[in-house]
Order: structure tokens, then sequence, then C-alpha cells
């Protein structure tokens, strides 16, 4: 079949579906909605149709990105916009098919919004909304759209359209194409795409290879899981332009083996491909081959950096060598490779679909195109967005992030996983970009961002990082190991309240050693966090080292719970939960903690109950309580 | 090939030992020629067994001619691979950037206290075992709990214990 034939096979499909009669359901079913219960929906959808004697089509579409919404439900009825319904639970599942499928009522009340030209009353467009509005959806394009398992879905939205058209023209053009959209690379580092494929094209050698790095090991990051799984096609497509522009014969996707559904949906996509004439012997009848493997990661996060993920695609311990030679000139078995990151991929195949000079029409001078982020930690609105380059950190945060959870306040993001930096409050205006981030000590990352607000302690995230760094460094060279061995061991003490004056400028010593000095990115940037801090965190580090106190109340042993005599009424309720028996007191008597055997979980402080607010937590303060349980009221008389 | 895994294991599993050939060499057969398959090998191997049994090293050593050093300085370099049997339900806490923040270690520090085991341990009666992993991905869904392949999220200290049960934990202070 030409590339037309089966356009035209895949299109009418996408139309017949469009136009169908029956209804349809769309359930949004990656990872994160099936977390939030979305198969149980399913379920629950399911019985319900067959229950009433409806027919409807219930497709599993990806993820649109809304995942504080999840789980998700689209219904569409012929002739009526889609409407998006968000946190559907099984009950409000059946109820929808009742009211909406058979009454026509098309419950506002549970909707989140429509997706179309018409509207319905009493719903928002969904696109309109704050957290959609600002948003651009390039490599994003058909998440929550199609359904990843169906290539024919991928291919009536112009999938595949961008290599037929590469296919009639010269590998040199397919990279000028890359050139001019300006695309850079999205793992992290931002190398220009297309001169690393210069790069690769040009090096001496036969049997190059294309790796596509989703090897998505930075945690708090998973752009990468999403797009997998909602539009797997999207990176295939683009492996495929890769190595027709470069020559590569050979490909291989390096997984994380935490993403099952990914892997399972990639490996649906490729039997597709290869059932379409997409993969293997002269692609689409042109002099064109290429094959696809899938290789699962084993757990190591320095095998992101790609000379590690080269070793480790070799089947030896992922440890990263020193470049040059760079993977472009000598890479898997010694042979050119070109690595780029999922994102990346899905990028250059939205690029030769439309062109690019339209993908450089978003973004800034130096940094084209959108970045994808997971926006996750202390924020209203988690999910996974697709931003313009250039739009402000504000922006993000306040306006498609909805502000801080529980209208707390806002204390910094962190970009860039353990690699990046904490940015304050000062940096709200801070565009997104290559330049701008990294001049405020953090880096574009691959697109992790977590919020923070006043409950979150900077000392203890450094401490985190550098917890995470240093057993996931290799081992091979010993600014690394070492350096962020030292490194955690002071923030340790910091942390317990037993800093020192001194440990401050002792740290950025060893930053600026371990910087200069480690192997490879993980090594180099693990100092990131714990600068960052310091910088703009400064007072919470002498907080705890010369005051013992953790302003943020996280740090275990620089805080205390005690109950209030004033509040407790003796209810007995912290006394019965507390899981090491360090409450005692009795009916109508005032409860007292045993601080020696208080291990500061917390858990008198969440079950005590609201009328009561009588557990309090304090740090660098002492608060006067009763050595034993007294009588409820007793300590208020003292008073009068 | 293969006849030197008849061997008694510490624990005298003699049987278990005995299936081992057929299945080690239904996993080589899928690999004969290829070039870099240590880590797949291995990680079929954890699928079909659990875990790593030292016994089988010599046999994939001689399969791919390198040296069982080789192939125990791979296996202990990626977390993914353990060199003891998995306890029959295993509960992994997320302690990724997002979960951290929002109290995965509270999550992770009740587990322990309710199981009686650490992290990277098993409890006595080998029902349970429990893990803490760097990410899950499911970081807009924090703090995340997983149990065998169950993904559990907005994970409370009370909800895990709900879960535990769920998983035949019995609550012993209950």
């Amino acid at each position: 079949m030409t590339f037309d034939e089966i356009r035209k096979q895949a299109e009418s499909e996408w139309e017949a579906l469009e136009a169908s009669e029956k209804p349809r359901i769309l359930i949004g079913s990656a990872t994160c909605g099936r977390s939030a219960g979305a198969l149980s929906v399913r379920l629950a959808i399911e019985t319900e149709l067959k229950r009433r004697g409806i027919d409807a089509v219930i497709t599993e579409v990806g993820c649109i990105g809304l995942c504080y919404a999840e789980p998700l439900v689209d219904i569409t009825k012929l002739g009526r916009p889609r409407i998006c319904y968000s946190n559907v639970t099984p009950e409000t599942a059946r109820q929808l098919i009742g009211d909406y499928i058979i009454n026509d009522n098309a419950r506002p009340d549970l909707a989140l919004g429509t997706i179309g030209d018409k509207g319905i009353e009493g719903i928002p467009m969904l696109f309109d909304l704050p957290v959609l509005k600002s948003q651009v959806r390039i490599s994003l394009r058909n998440c929550g759209f199609i359904d990843p398992e169906n290539i024919n879905h991928y291919i009536a939205r112009g999938g595949y359209s961008g290599l037929a058209k590469a296919l009639g023209m010269s590998p040199e053009w397919v990279i000028g194409e890359i050139g001019k959209s300006g695309l850079r690379g999205r793992g992290g580092a931002g190398f220009p795409t297309a001169r690393k494929w210069e790069f690769c094209r040009g090096a001496a050698g036969k049997g190059k290879y294309i790796i596509c790095n989703a090897d998505e090991g930075d945690p708090g990051a998973f752009m990468d899981r999403s797009l997998l799984e909602s539009d797997p096609h999207s990176v295939l497509e683009g492996m495929l332009l890769g190595a027709y522009a470069i020559g590569a014969t050979r490909g291989y996707i390096y997984c994380r083996a935490e993403y099952p559904l990914a892997i399972a949906r990639l490996n649906i996509a490729l039997q597709q491909m290869k059932e379409h004439g997409l993969l293997g012997e002269s692609i689409l009848g042109a002099d064109f081959s290429f094959d696809i493997q899938i290789k699962e990661g084993a757990g190591a996060f320095v095998c992101g950096e790609e000379t590690a993920l080269i070793m480790s695609l070799e089947g030896k311990r992922g440890m990263p060598r020193s470049r040059p030679p760079f993977p472009a000139i000598a890479g898997l078995w010694g042979k050119p490779t070109d690595i780029n990151n999922v994102e990346t991929w899905a990028n250059v195949s939205a690029i030769l679909q439309k062109s690019g000079e339209w993908f450089a029409g978003y973004g800034t001078e130096k940094s084209k195109g959108t970045k994808n982020f997971s926006l996750a930690g202390k924020i209203r609105h988690t999910g996974l967005i697709e931003v313009p380059m250039g739009i402000t950190i504000r922006e993000i945060v306040y306006g498609i992030g909805g502000g801080i959870q529980d209208d707390k306040k806002f204390k910094g993001v962190q970009t860039g996983g353990p690699s990046g930096g904490c940015l304050p409050v000062s940096a709200l205006d801070l565009t997104v970009d290559y330049e701008s981030l990294a001049a405020a000590g953090s880096i574009m990352g691959s697109g992790g961002m977590i919020v923070m607000d006043e409950d979150t302690c900077m000392v203890d995230m450094a401490r985190y990082f550098l917890s995470f760094t240093q057993a996931e460094s290799c081992g091979k060279c010993v600014p690394c190991r070492v350096g962020t061995k030292q490194m955690l061991t002071i923030l340790e003490r910091i942390c317990c309240g037993e800093g020192k004056s001194g440990d401050i400028e002792q740290l950025l010593k060893l930053c600026e050693v371990v910087k200069a000095g480690a192997l490879c990115g993980l090594g180099n940037t693990s100092p990131n966090p714990v600068l960052t801090t310091i910088r703009y965190y400064r007072d919470e580090y002498e907080a705890h080292i010369s005051e013992k106190r953790c302003p943020a109340l996280v740090c275990k042993p620089l805080v205390s719970y005690y109950i209030l005599p004033q509040k407790c009424q003796g209810c007995g309720i912290c006394l019965r939960d507390c899981p090491v028996e360090a409450i005692s007191g009795g009916k109508r008597m005032v409860h007292v903690i045993d601080q020696a055997k208080c291990t500061k979980c917390g858990t008198c402080l969440d079950v005590c109950p609201p009328r009561f607010s009588a557990v309090v937590k304090v740090s660098g303060e002492h608060i006067t309580v009763p050595d034993k349980p007294i009588p409820v009221g007793v300590s208020e008389r003292e008073k009068e | 090939m293969l006849e030197c895994v008849f061997r008694f294991s510490a624990r005298g599993e003699v049987n278990f030992l005995e299936k081992m050939p057929k299945r080690l060499e239904k996993i080589f057969n899928a690999y004969h020629g290829e070039k870099g398959t240590l880590v797949p090998i291995l990680q079929e191997i954890q699928g079909e067994f659990g875990y790593l049994p030292e016994e089988l090293f010599s046999e994939v050593a001689r399969f791919l001619g390198i040296s069982q050093n080789e192939i125990y300085g791979v296996a202990t370099f990626y977390t993914q691979f353990r060199f003891t049997p998995p306890a029959e339900h295993t509960v992994k806490v997320c302690l990724g950037t997002a979960c951290h923040v929002r109290g995965g270690a509270d999550i992770l520090d009740a587990v322990e206290r309710e199981l009686c085991t650490q992290q990277g341990g098993i409890t006595s009666d080998r029902k349970f075992g429990l893990e803490r992993v760097a990410c899950f991905g499911c970081c807009a869904l924090a703090p995340v709990m997983v149990v065998d392949d169950n993904v559990y999220a907005k994970m409370t200290v009370t909800k895990a214990k709900q879960i535990l049960m769920e998983y035949g934990w019995e609550d012993k202070k209950a």
C-alpha cells in the first residue's frame, strides 16, 4: 500500500468514528488515570451500558495532562460537543449514562469543559480554562484525543505524513528543516538537535544507531511516561525521521522498567508499524530500512547520561566515560550513535509534519518551540503541561497551576530534578528558557517542576536531592563518589541540629570541587540543589545551624509536639492512635506526650479533632505543659 | 550444558533446582548470537524465578562467555536485581521529589513501623517485602504507594494501613 492509501483508510476510519450515531465515551487511562481509578470507572460504565441496553463506543485514550482532575471521562454525542467530566467515580459514571446519554441532561455540575466549536450552556470551553489557555500543544498534540493503541488514529491526525514527505526529499533537507526549527535537546542540556544530527551523519562508518532516551530517572518527572503512553507513534515517527537523516539502520528505545504500560503500548505500536510497512525493509517503498528494539532499563539513574546509557545497552555496568569521542562519532559498539530524548523525538515528527518555520514561530530567540513540564508538589492543578518557551514561572504557578494548595505561601519552585535548583519567590517573573534558568543557578532539565510552599524546608530539600545523587553515583570518579557523600554528611548533620559554624562555607567549597571535577553530568550538576538553596535560602541554613530550629517544621530532630493543657479535653483519640504509646492520660485528663518516647510521626496532630486543636508542632521553642496528666480544666482555673 | 545446576542449594530445595535448567534454556534460546544481552537475560531470569538464584550464574557465564565476576558486577550495579526470593507481596513506597514534598517519608515510616521491617526487608512470615523507590512517575497523585502492580494515590498513614489490610496484613494493635 502507498502512504496515500494508508492515510485514506485511516481517515475514513476516523471520520466514521466521528460521525458515529452511537455515543462515544473516552476514558483517560494512562498510568495516572489508572491509579486514580479509571479502570473501575470503565467497568462501571460497561456494566451500566449493558444493563440499560445502550450501544456505545468506549475508547481508552491517553492523558490530556489534567492529572488533578483524574479520572477523566469524555462523552460525545452526535451533533454535540465533547464534554469532559472530571473526578469521575463509578457512581457518577453511572449517573452520567442515565442523565446525559439517555435524558440529555449534560450535568454541568460534573463537567469540567467542552471540546469543539459549539458549547453547552453552563459548561465552559475546556481550552479556555486557565489551566489550558496558555498551553501550546505540539509534542502533546494527540494526547487524550487518540487511542494510543490504534495507529490509524495517529495517521488520521496527520501522523507519518512528515515521514512520507521526508522520504521524497534528501536527508540533508530533513536536517535543514530541523535546523530552521531551532529545536534543542529536550533531555535537559539543550544541545541543538540539527547540529548533533549533522555530526552523526558526517561521521565515518556504516551501521549507525539511533537511541531514544526514555530512561526518565528524575524523581518528580513523568512527561516522557505520559507521552509514550498517550501517543507512542509521535516518538517513533521522530525516530524514523532521525534515522533517515543520519543514515542509521537500527534504533533502540531505552525505557525505564518502571513504566510497564509505556513499554506495552510501544510494543503494540511497533507491531502496527510493521503491518503498515513503516518499519523494516524498504519503508513505504523507499530505499530506507530501519528497525527499532525496546530495551528495558534496570534501575540506575546515571543511565540517563548518554555514555552510561550506551554502556548499559552493551550489557555492562552503566558507568559514564569521558567525552570526546562523543557518541555521534563513536557510540554504541563504537559506531556513530545519535541519542535524543522522548520529547525531542515527538517534536521532530511535529516539525516535519508542518515545517521548521512554523515551530520556530513559538518560543524565544534562543529557545524555540515549547517545553513539557510535570507540574507537581504543593500546587492545585498538578499535571503534565506544555508551554511555549518564554512563559514566566508566575504564569505557570498561578495561571496554569491555579496557585498553591490550601492557600499557603509560595516558597519556591524546583526545576531540573537532582541536577537543577530551587528558585525563590523573586524568580517568579523569570522566563522559562535555557539561558534564564541557567543564569538563575538552575537548569531547564528534562521538565520536572516541583512547587514548594512554606511547609517545605529548603535544607531538607538539599539533603533529599543529595541523598538521591549520592546513592545513584556510579562510583567511578572521586569528586562525585566522595564529594556527594561528604556534602550529604554535612547536610544530614545540619538537619539533625548538629550543624557547626563553617558548615555553609565547607559545603560551598565542596560544591565547587564536585562541579569542576566530576566526570559526567550527574556529578557536575549534583551541587546545584545545594548551591541554589544556600544562595536563596541562606537564612534557613543559619536557623538550623545557630538556633537549632527548622522554620518550616520539617526536620524531625528539630521539632517537638506538645498537647496544650488549656485546650485538651481528654478525649483519648491521640492516646489511642499514638503508634509508640508515648502519650499518657485518661478520660477527662489532659494528655501529655513523653518527649523521650515520641518519634515525631505527627499522628497526634492529625487525629486531634479540629474543634479542640490541642496539639501543636514547634521548633526552637519550649512550651510549658504539665509533667503528668492533670484533670481537664485545672490549668484554665489556675490562670484565672 | 547446564548439568552443574543439579546440586543442593543452601536450603536443600532439590526439586526447585531440577526445574531450573529447562527454564533457563528457554531464556537462553531467545538470545543466541546477539550482543549486549546480559541485562535482558538477567531480567528474564528474575522474571521467571522472582530473583537471581546464585546457582545460575555459572550457566549464564558459560552461555555468554564472560566471568561470573562480571555478571555479579552488573547485577549488583542495577537496583532492579535482587538475590533473595521476594515476599508474597511487595510494597513500594515512592520517595520521588513530589512524594517527598507531600510527605512520602511519613508513609514509609508508618509502613516500616506497621510491618516491623525496614526498607529493603521482608516480614518474618515472608508475606510482605518493603522497598522504597525513587519515582513512579505518578507525581501528580503524590504521595504514592504501590503494592505488587497496583498503584495507590494520595496516600495517608491511615490509608496505607487499610491497604495493607486488604493484602492480608493484621493490625496486631487492634
